[in-house]
C-alpha cells in the first residue's frame, strides 16, 4: 500500500471509531436529557428489568400487561433462561431488578451471596411435573412406558441448572428407573426447550411443567407426578439488592402475590401458595 | 472432580469427519464455481459463502426445518427409519455446515491463482480432466487447500449453535467440547469448563501454529520461492 493509501486507510478507520463513539454518547446525553426534563413534570418513567424462569414466559406476558395499565410510569422488561443461567446472570452484576426463580435453590444462593434486598423474598408459587407426548402419538401412557425401545428421545432439562430438569430426575430416581433410561435423554437448556423438541416430534417424550403442557397444543399429557416423588416446586420471587428502583421493584413483588395476579396465574395452570 | 473426558473424543470424531466431508464438497464446489462463466457466479458464490456470516442459530434453524421430523428431507429419512437429529450425525452436519465455507473461499482463492496455460498444456497433452484435477490442479493449490482444510478443522471444533440445535446435549455421544463449556458453567461447574477452556485453546492454538510452519515450509519449498 503507498504511503497515501495508507494514511486515507487510519484516517478512515479512526473516524469510524469516532463516529462510533460519538454517537452511542450522544444517545445517553439525550436520554438523560428527556429524563431530567420528565421528571421535573413530575412523573417519573421508571423500567424494571426482571428476569424470570422460562416457564413463567406466558404467563408474565398477562402480568406485565395488568401491572402496567395499572402504574402507568412503570415499563417491565422481561428476561426468560433457566433459574441457574439468570441466578450466574445476577452474580455476574447483571442490571437486573427482581428475579423469579423456579427452584429455592437458586434463590438461595444469591441470598448466601448477600444479593437479595432483605425481607423482600417470598416464596409464591407452585407447580407440577408431568410426562407430555407430541399430540397424536399414543404409545405412552406412563412413566414406565418409557423404558420401551419404540421410545429413543426424551427430553429433559440439564438437571444441574434446570429446575424442571432437577425435579424430572429425582422423580424418576424415585421410581427406580432413572439409569436405565440415562441413555435416552436429551438435555435441554431450559424446560421450554424440551416442549418445543416434543412439539416438533423431535423427542418422543419429554419432562415439562404442568403450566407448560396448558401453554401449547401441540403436545399431551400422559403422566402427572405423584405426590412427594419430588423435591416440592417453590417459585420464589425477591428484589436484587443492587437494584436501582428497590422501591418499585418493592410494588412489583407484592404485586405477584396479590389477588389480583393469583387469578392470572391459576388460569394458566400454577399453584398459589398463600 | 467427576471427570468425563468424552466430550474430547467426541469433539475430535465430530471435527475431523465434518472436515473430511468439507474438504471433498468444498474442493469441489470451489472448482466448479471457479470453472462456470455464467451470469449467476457472483449470487453462487454468496450462496455458498452464506453459512461463515449467518449465525449458527439461524443454520441451526434451518438444519432443524430441514432434517427435523416434520422437514423437507428429514420425512423422508423417518420413513426409513433413519433420524438425524439428536445424533452424532447432526452435530458432524452442523460443524460441516459452518466450516463448508472457510474450504470453499480458501480452494477457490488458490485455484484462481493457477496459472491456466499449465492446464492447457495438460489438455494439449490429451490427459483427462480427472486427472487434470487431481495431479495438476490439487498439487498447485495444494497449500492454500491444506489451509483451508486446517481453518475448516478449526471451525468444526468450535461449532456451538447450529449444534446444540440440531445435535442437543447427550453426554457421550453429541456433547462436543464448546458444549460441556457451556453447560458446565451453566451449572457452577467453572473447574471442568476452565478445563475444557484451557484444552481446546490449546488444541486449536497448535492447530494453527502447525499450520503456518508447514505452510512456510511448502512456499519455501516451491521453486519459485527456493532461496527466499
Amino acid at each position: 500500500m503507498t504511503g497515501k493509501k495508507k494514511l486515507n486507510v487510519i484516517l478512515l478507520v479512526y473516524s469510524v471509531i469516532f463516529l462510533t463513539v460519538f454517537l452511542t454518547s450522544c444517545d445517553m446525553t439525550i436520554r438523560s436529557t428527556i429524563n431530567t426534563k420528565e421528571i421535573s413534570e413530575n412523573s417519573k418513567p421508571i423500567e424494571l428489568t426482571v428476569s424470570a424462569a422460562a416457564s413463567l414466559k406466558d404467563v408474565m406476558e398477562e402480568i406485565k400487561a395488568a401491572y402496567e395499565k395499572e402504574n402507568s410510569s412503570i415499563t417491565l422488561t422481561f428476561n426468560f433462561g433457566s433459574s441457574s443461567s439468570l441466578q450466574k446472570q445476577i452474580e455476574q452484576g447483571a442490571a437486573v431488578d427482581v428475579f423469579v426463580s423456579a427452584a429455592t435453590k437458586n434463590m438461595d444462593l444469591l441470598a448466601e451471596k448477600g444479593l437479595i434486598s432483605e425481607g423482600t423474598r417470598k416464596d409464591f408459587l407452585g407447580n407440577k411435573i408431568v410426562l407430555v407426548v407430541p399430540s397424536g402419538t399414543s404409545e405412552i401412557s406412563d412413566f414406565k412406558d418409557l423404558l420401551n425401545d419404540n421410545v429413543e428421545k426424551i427430553g429433559i432439562g440439564e438437571p444441574k441448572s434446570v429446575p424442571a430438569g432437577q425435579y424430572s430426575e429425582e422423580l424418576l430416581q424415585n421410581l427406580g428407573i432413572v439409569d436405565s433410561l440415562k441413555s435416552k435423554f436429551v438435555y435441554a437448556k431450559d424446560v421450554r426447550e424440551v416442549l418445543l423438541w416434543v412439539e416438533t416430534g423431535n423427542a418422543d417424550a419429554g419432562f415439562v411443567y404442568e403450566t407448560d403442557a396448558k401453554a401449547s397444543d401441540k403436545v399431551r399429557v400422559v403422566a402427572r407426578a405423584p405426590e412427594g416423588m419430588h423435591t416440592p416446586i417453590f417459585y420464589p420471587a425477591a428484589v436484587i439488592k443492587e437494584s436501582k428502583n428497590i422501591k418499585e421493584a418493592e410494588e412489583f413483588v407484592k404485586f405477584l402475590y396479590s389477588d389480583k395476579a393469583k387469578t392470572i396465574f391459576e388460569k394458566y395452570g400454577f399453584l398459589f401458595i398463600d | 472432580m467427576n471427570m468425563d473426558f468424552s466430550p474430547f473424543w467426541i469433539s475430535l470424531k465430530t471435527a475431523f469427519t465434518a472436515t473430511v466431508l468439507t474438504f471433498f464438497f468444498g474442493i469441489s464446489a470451489a472448482w466448479l464455481v471457479t470453472k462456470y462463466r455464467g451470469k449467476l457466479k457472483g449470487i453462487v458464490d454468496g450462496l455458498l459463502t452464506l453459512p461463515m456470516i449467518l449465525p449458527p442459530t439461524v443454520l441451526g434453524f434451518f438444519l432443524l426445518a430441514v432434517f427435523g421430523r416434520k422437514g423437507l428431507i428429514g420425512k423422508l429419512l423417518y420413513s426409513l427409519d433413519i433420524q438425524i437429529i439428536f445424533t452424532w450425525w447432526a452435530a458432524v452436519l452442523a460443524a460441516a455446515v459452518v466450516a463448508f465455507p472457510l474450504m470453499y473461499k480458501t480452494a477457490r482463492g488458490a485455484f484462481e491463482q493457477i496459472d491456466m496455460n499449465i492446464i492447457y498444456a495438460a489438455r494439449t497433452l490429451g490427459v483427462s480432466e480427472w486427472i487434470i484435477f487431481w495431479r495438476v490442479i490439487v498439487p498447485l493449490a495444494w497449500p492454500g487447500i491444506a489451509a483451508g482444510a486446517v481453518l475448516a478443522f478449526a471451525r468444526a471444533l468450535g461449532e456451538f449453535g447450529a449444534t446444540l440445535m440440531v445435535a442437543g446435549n447427550i453426554p457421550g455421544k453429541t456433547r462436543t467440547i464448546p458444549l460441556a463449556i457451556f453447560f458446565a458453567v451453566e451449572g457452577g461447574e467453572m473447574d471442568k469448563a476452565l478445563l475444557w477452556v484451557a484444552l481446546i485453546f490449546f488444541i486449536s492454538l497448535a492447530v494453527i501454529v502447525l499450520m503456518n510452519y508447514w505452510c512456510g515450509y511448502q512456499r519455501k519449498s516451491m521453486p519459485a520461492n527456493r532461496g527466499r
